[in-house]
């Protein structure tokens, strides 16, 4: 073998790595980049180095309103799935009743079906029930396509705990309410918080079905949308930015957090 | 949480124990009595029933029929948090989350002991760990798993501590110092203890009584001794170590003996050794108790001749021959390495011989391989 193809062959997948990740993080830099960009009625050429649109985030006509909008929405609907989604979960992974298997099939559905049709029926039901789009038509049909995702990951979680550390509990004095808040819950908790994170981010950068049940009001994808159309502001990028680096932050603090405690433990 | 621990004291009572799942009956009628102070095993192979009975005992199964009861407290339906019973769990189902300290701390806790601490450390010194309260349970090897399991079971002083196979995650060296030291423990602490097992070394070597259980129900009880030198069934026979079942038939009575005919040769079996219910019998000798001589020998107490090495196994203590008989049955024969005399060849003909004293009487409609084809170790 010659020199080169030595080593190549040694930092192929490197290599590989390195073009794996470019590619996944090109749009993420493209956009933080142009949250920098002076620009004008449009986003798209770049015309010079700026922190206007990060000192002035709510620059844009409605941005924040329709960010807030999100946030709240995100919030609501996380909170609420989460709850009755891990009723759920335990209720099937737990439990025997009638109808489990149905139960259990039918759970998947809302993540099967297109979001265009399940949009438009929830539009077609709510105005049927004479009811008006709006913030709380958004939030109650995301709390419906979160319900879905958190029992699925809930679920798994409750599946891979062994049934025998509760019935270790039991066996030393913990009734059922205390097995649970001292061990099922602490042991199922990562697994809720990770569909929550989940739900969040689904229900944030919702726009189909959001599209078809807010009437009036805006949210901060239906914000990039409509404004994409005539030219995007760089407010946009510079929360698009943000929600990264956030996302990013989560992540790290989780996983500082679980490594302290292998640790210290 | 009830103060579990004092409410009920004295022998663990099992009165017609019946749990079917459907068709099947796991546990059938299971009657016992286990003294308060003893150690107790249940001995089986797996599928046996002895694990659902140790789960009716703990109150994580309810049973089908049948009473449970602890000195005179009826415990049957109790909640498992309501018996003054701990369990160690086969592979010790430690709680991951929290640390050694906190996983022995948790029956003390739930029942609201005051000195958490103290009876804590004293328990840790006790399994020799104490150094390690503030690890998690992943952070420990299987064998200091396995003595936390214990420390969190014995801490709240129950009236019976069951243990579930506790010794089958480890490895064989290992198994053996801890059988030595769940015994010392157990006299230590002076509790009731109820083994479940299917590994008859583990059995033997701990408990004080041994219940053999087969198909839900009790083969034999009595203490390891009479358990192998008198065995009243083929299974117990097969299960605790090996024997020589030979089919046979009672032709005369001799004082205190049966003669019993083999396939046209002669042997003694004593009446008080023998169940058999009719003249058709299952004659029994432990491979052990068996001397094997070459052919020109004289022999006293009972001989069967005729045979014919077909193997030899030197395994360093003993020597274990299978031994061809006339009537085509292969008899195992172990020989100690004690007279300096080589072994025998295979093919060489022999003769068996053993004292009366040895041999014992099995019900002679009885399959003379159950409980020989029982793998121990299929778990």
């Amino acid at each position: 073998m010659t020199k080169a193809s030595r080593w190549l062959s040694k930092n192929l997948i490197r290599i590989y790595a390195v073009l794996g990740f470019t590619y996944l993080f090109i749009p993420v830099i493209y956009t933080i980049v142009f949250s920098f960009n002076d620009s004008g009625k449009s986003n798209l050429v770049w015309r010079g180095f700026t922190f206007k649109n990060w000192t002035n985030p709510c620059g844009a006509a409605d941005v924040c309103n329709a960010l807030g909008n999100s946030l709240k929405i995100g919030f609501l609907s996380t909170l609420i799935a989460t709850i009755l989604g891990t009723l759920i979960a335990f209720a099937i992974g737990r439990y025997a009743f009638k109808g489990h298997g149905l139960v259990n099939s039918l759970i998947f559905l809302p993540m099967a079906t297109p979001e265009i049709v399940m949009g438009s029926s929830l539009l077609t039901m709510f105005v049927s029930f004479g009811i008006n789009p709006g913030f709380w038509t958004i939030v109650i049909a995301h709390i419906m396509f979160c319900i879905s995702f958190i029992v699925v990951a809930v679920k798994a979680r409750i599946a891979s705990l062994d049934p025998r550390l509760e019935q270790a509990a039991m066996d030393l004095y913990a009734d059922e309410r205390e097995t649970f808040r001292k061990i099922t819950f602490p042991l199922v908790a990562p697994g809720i918080a990770g569909a929550a994170l989940l739900a969040f981010s689904l229900s944030f950068d919702d726009f189909i079905i959001t599209n078809f049940n807010s009437g009036s009001v805006n949210t901060f994808p239906k914000f990039v949308y409509i404004s994409a159309q005539r030219g995007l502001p760089a407010q946009a990028n510079v929360i698009g930015a943000t929600m990264f680096i956030v996302a990013i932050a989560l992540v790290l603090t989780a996983q500082f957090v679980g490594n302290r405690r292998k640790t210290t433990a | 949480m009830a103060d579990a621990s004092t409410s009920a004291k004295g022998d663990l009572k099992l009165s017609n124990l019946v749990k079917a799942y459907g068709e099947f009956v796991a546990v059938d009628d299971l009657s016992l009595l286990i003294p308060e102070g003893s150690f107790f095993a249940l001995l089986g192979p797996s599928g046996c029933g002895k694990t659902t009975t140790l789960r009716m005992i703990a109150g994580l199964d309810e049973p089908t029929s049948g009473s449970i009861h602890i000195g005179n407290t009826d415990i049957t339906y109790q909640k498992p948090y309501d018996r003054p019973v701990n369990t160690v769990f086969q592979n010790y189902a430690l709680f991951p989350h929290l640390t050694i300290f906190e996983n022995i701390a948790f029956g003390l806790r739930r029942r609201g002991i005051k000195d958490v601490k103290g009876q804590v450390d004293k328990v840790l010194n006790l399994v020799e760990l104490p150094h390690l309260a503030e690890r998690k349970p992943t952070q420990l090897s299987g064998g200091q798993q396995q003595r936390i399991a214990l420390a969190r079971a014995i801490v709240n002083r129950p009236a019976l501590l069951l243990l579930d196979e506790p010794l089958g995650a480890l490895d064989l060296k290992l198994r053996r110092q801890m059988q030595i030291e769940l015994k010392w423990i157990q006299t230590e602490v002076g509790l009731t203890f109820v083994h479940v097992t299917h590994d008859q070394e583990e059995a033997m070597t701990m408990a004080d009584t041994i219940a053999v259980m087969n198909e839900g129900k009790i083969e034999q009880m009595g203490t390891p001794a009479d358990l192998y030198d008198s065995p009243r069934t083929a299974f117990v026979a097969n299960f605790l170590g090996q024997s020589n079942l030979i089919q046979g038939r009672i032709v005369d009575n001799d004082g205190d003996a049966h003669v019993v005919e083999i396939h046209g040769q002669k042997v003694k079996v004593l009446k008080n050794r023998s169940v058999a219910k009719d003249s058709s019998i299952l004659f029994g000798i432990r491979p052990e108790k068996i001397r094997i001589q070459p052919g020109a020998h004289q022999l006293s107490g009972c001989v069967l001749e005729g045979g014919k090495i077909s193997d030899v196994s030197y395994i360093g203590v003993s020597t274990q021959y299978q031994v061809e008989m006339p009537w085509g049955q292969e008899l195992m024969v172990f020989e100690q390495n004690d007279d300096g005399i080589p072994p025998l060849a295979k093919g060489d003909p022999v003769k068996l011989s053993w004292e009366t004293v040895f041999s014992f009487g099995l019900d002679g409609h009885e399959d003379a391989s159950a409980g020989s084809e029982v793998n121990p170790d299929e778990e």
